[in-house]
């Protein structure tokens, strides 16, 4: 299977230049990218897509799934629509982060880990995303901060993303 | 709640910033940089063809030291990197802030890029060094793109490329993005994540100096230390010293956090007596009593509200008060907090980013995570308290990274400090705070 017939051109594009960040031998630096600009066009990374990338970059099959398994924002099976990633970590609690989580719990009416039945919104509990000072800060399809989530602004970001 | 929107007062992190000097949030382009003076060290050091070993003496001089946890003297380190070595070489940043608490490199990211650009630029000349990442915490998306947008701006005006500013100076530099893991900000995981592997920590030695990043020489350093570099070039390693007290140079940022009035970031000389730093955060929210604090990020050992109001925020005096600076994250905590359950939810996050590589770690962080969350429960035993930290004993200087001990210290610490309480949820099956607070 050729890497053309899994993502397109515009996606490829893409992995081509993160791969010039690298020496010409250090094709495999660009994997994390390419997973990225890859559940960007796909939603998440079949077995499939992620073979595709191993034979782009010219890796072993076996090493993308160990990238994909080990960093936590990629997806190896199909999410929600939108995937809502909430900090519930200490310092994010002590300003409402915990509260935020049980609002949004209720609102979709499914746990952490969950899929709503319409397959609109998937709901994670993530950790320190390394913005502390915006809590309740919740990350929107892996590349949207969402800051100082009250439960109203919380309404919004849903009836906006349904 | 949340960080002011920008653009915000230009003092917003303090009268004495020297990195988020004149920061509004909207002057983050390189036009706005220029005329701040931005990139007149690179251009001072270019143009007056200052040796490369004068300017690792002037960051020696001005006791700098590694922003992003350990305290390691830059001036120190960057002279480890053999620079006459004529294969390549490597320069990296560390921007992967996930140490809870921490929030200040995206800040600078985002708000004044360019001194990053430029302090890298300056160290990659110091070093000899022709190529340098700079690792972004994933999570921070934005971030990336803004980092990639003053990349291009720098590259188009020559202050990174081939001949830098008309001089023989090459420095190529480039932005490369994480994927959510904790353990890449330890520095061994992040070489071995840009190169497109598991985030795993090396066993050191070799130190990255000798064997880094593809195995070649590699200095590493954090986004606010490169920050502090072009202030020290300006102004002189004395002057940046002076700023601060002998052995702690310079201002630092500091993430406040928690039950604050004000949450954010705040730079500081180092030295301010934390009592000071409290009401920059405006205080305790709601005009709480302040209960503990942990002063250095989420690993560093937490100290009591009497002990921290006698501390100054510097390395040696949180050190001498029983803590670290670590990181600079200070998570404050008001009187109606449990230490059961604040404990209880750091011990699960570092048994979720142990990376499994050390069966000490591994095992110990899930055990520790299990014996709290029992307490916390109501369900604790007698004897576990001294389990408790017998596990963590176990953990602590017996793994390849500071993970280990990052788990083990909090622990230690909370039930040094706050042994009653634990003890109170042992044997009651509730919680000493009381709910009418």
């Amino acid at each position: 299977m050729s890497a053309s017939s899994v993502l397109s051109a515009a996606s490829l594009a893409r992995i081509d230049q993160a791969v010039a960040k690298y020496p010409p031998d250090q094709k495999r630096s660009a994997v994390m990218a390419a997973l990225t600009i890859a559940q960007d066009e796909k939603g998440w990374l079949s077995t499939e897509t992620m073979d595709c990338i191993a034979q782009y970059l010219e890796m072993a099959p076996v090493a993308v799934y160990e990238v994909a398994t080990f960093y936590t924002m990629y997806d190896r099976k199909p999410v929600g629509k939108c995937k809502l990633a909430i900090c519930t970590n200490l310092p994010c609690a002590l300003q409402g982060a915990t509260v935020a989580a049980a609002y949004l719990k209720q609102k979709l009416g499914i746990e952490f880990g969950e899929t709503t039945a319409d397959g609109a919104f998937t709901l994670k509990e993530a950790e320190c995303l390394g913005a502390c000072g915006d809590a309740p800060v919740l990350l929107v399809n892996n590349k949207r901060m969402a800051c100082a989530m009250s439960p109203d602004k919380l309404d919004k970001l849903i009836e906006e993303m349904k | 709640m949340g960080l002011p929107v920008a653009p915000f007062a230009g003092d917003m992190y303090g009268p004495d910033a020297v990195i988020m000097k004149g920061i509004t949030g909207a002057n983050w382009r390189l036009q706005d940089y220029l005329s701040r003076g931005g990139y007149s060290a690179l251009k001072k050091i270019l143009s007056e063809k200052i040796p490369p070993e004068q300017v690792v003496a002037e960051l020696k001089k001005s006791a700098l030291r590694g922003r992003g946890g350990a305290g390691f003297p830059t001036g120190l380190k960057w002279s480890f990197m053999p620079r006459q070595y004529p294969g390549a070489k490597y320069l990296v940043c560390n921007s992967d802030e996930g140490e809870p608490g921490t929030f200040k490199d995206r800040d600078i990211m985002r708000y004044n890029p360019h001194i990053l650009i430029e302090g890298m630029a300056i160290g990659a000349y110091a070093m000899g060094i022709p190529v340098g990442y700079n690792y972004i915490h994933g999570e921070i998306w934005d971030v990336f793109e803004r980092m990639e947008e003053a990349l291009a701006e720098a590259r188009a005006a020559s202050f990174i490329g081939k001949k830098i500013l008309g001089s023989e100076f090459n420095f190529e530099l480039h932005n490369h993005h994480g994927w959510g893991a904790y353990i890449c900000g330890e520095e061994t995981a992040l070489l071995e994540s840009l190169e497109g592997k598991k985030g795993q920590p090396r066993f050191k030695p070799p130190f990255p100096a000798s064997f880094g990043l593809y195995g070649k020489p590699t200095t590493i350093n954090n986004t606010e230390t490169f920050a502090a570099v072009p202030w020290i070039i300006n102004n002189g390693g004395d002057a940046f010293l002076a700023l601060g007290k002998p052995n702690n140079g310079g201002t630092k940022i500091f993430s406040v956090s928690g039950d604050v009035a004000r949450p954010g970031n705040y730079e500081v000389k180092l030295g301010t007596p934390f009592a000071k730093l409290l009401e920059m955060a405006g205080g305790m929210r709601d005009g709480k009593k302040l209960k503990a604090v942990i002063p250095g990020g989420s690993s560093m050992p937490v100290l009591p509200a009497d002990i921290m109001m006698a501390t100054d925020m510097d390395y040696d005096s949180i050190a001498k008060a029983g803590s670290m600076l670590g990181s600079g994250a200070v998570i404050v905590m008001d009187e109606t907090r449990c230490m059961v359950k604040s404990l209880l939810r750091l011990s699960y996050f570092y048994y979720e980013e142990s990376c499994g590589q050390c069966t000490p770690c591994r095992e110990g962080t899930g055990w520790l995570y299990r014996m709290v969350d029992r307490i916390e429960h109501g369900k604790g035993k007698p004897e576990d308290l001294d389990l408790l930290n017998s596990v963590a004993d176990n953990i602590q200087g017996r793994t390849i990274c500071a993970l280990g001990d990052a788990a083990a210290m909090p622990v230690r610490a909370f039930i040094k400090h706050y042994r009653d309480e634990f003890q109170h949820h042992i044997d009651h099956k509730q919680c000493v705070v009381p709910t009418y607070i």
